[in-house]
């Protein structure tokens, strides 16, 4: 993993246990695991994206308001890239 | 003598989709107080903010309760990619005292497609909890007191039905 990819992983496990309200520690989730059968609600998922525009500086556009967008941290990682590379 | 029985008369063509969903009261109102408008502009209608805002003491509740409409909503209409954005399900009070909701956007686009004709909302909250129940008619024609009165049924089966519950 490139260090601009581990500190997205890191911003984004950071936002999780802030805003997230897992079930688990965020830190013993694979960047693979399921985030919705952690524990995260669709509300939540509201908070988390709102908190990674936040932290990123970036907005979520339409097309990507979909679930598997907020299914893991390495998808959320992956959509904040390809944000960031389309600005 | 034989005893008549009453068959539901049912079109072969119709359906109904029925969509379930339960908001913590504290979450939204923790979601205020840590993105203020930018949580209510991108959830919410001005009509739905305003809605709530007329009422302070159960501004929270009345927000989570149109935030459980929209996502039952969403369990209704099955987007299998983009989902609808919140503000595009709108749930407005209708005449009678009760709620229906308004389709915009990806949101009536995903309905038309899915041959919904009838959709119907009831809302309800207590305590700690939020929910709301969308009942939604497939082809044929809408019978919308049914709708309604199947989701009123659904959502007090929600909830406990020993406490009173607050307006949505």
């Amino acid at each position: 993993m490139s260090d601009l990819a581990t500190d997205i992983d890191s911003a984004v496990r950071t936002v999780l246990e802030e805003h997230g309200r897992l079930a688990v520690d965020v830190a013993s989730l694979d960047a693979e695991a399921d985030l919705y059968a952690a524990g995260l609600t669709s509300h939540a998922s509201v908070n988390v994206m709102l908190a990674l525009e936040d932290a990123f500086d970036v907005e979520f556009p339409e097309r990507m308001l979909k679930k598997a967008t907020f299914g893991s941290i390495g998808s959320i990682a992956a959509a904040i890239a390809e944000i960031q590379d389309e600005s | 003598m034989t005893t008549p029985t009453l068959q539901p008369q049912r079109a072969a063509s119709t359906s109904v989709l029925v969509g379930v969903d339960l908001v913590r009261v504290q979450d939204v109102a923790d979601a205020v107080a840590a993105f203020g408008s930018r949580y209510l502009d991108r959830v919410y209608t001005p009509a739905e903010q305003a809605y709530a805002e007329a009422e302070p003491r159960v501004r929270a509740e009345r927000l989570a309760a149109r935030f459980a409409a929209k996502e039952a909503v969403v369990k209704v209409l099955r987007p299998a990619e983009q989902r609808p954005e919140w503000t595009s399900i709108e749930v407005v009070r209708d005449l009678a005292g009760g709620c229906d909701v308004h389709l915009s956007g990806l949101a009536a686009e995903l309905a038309r497609d899915a041959g919904i004709t009838g959709l119907a909302v009831s809302l309800t909250h207590d305590g700690d909890n939020a929910a709301a129940t969308v009942v939604a008619l497939r082809g044929g024609a809408p019978g919308l007191s049914q709708l309604r009165e199947a989701a009123q049924r659904a959502t007090d089966d929600a909830l406990p039905a020993s406490e009173p519950k607050g307006t949505s």
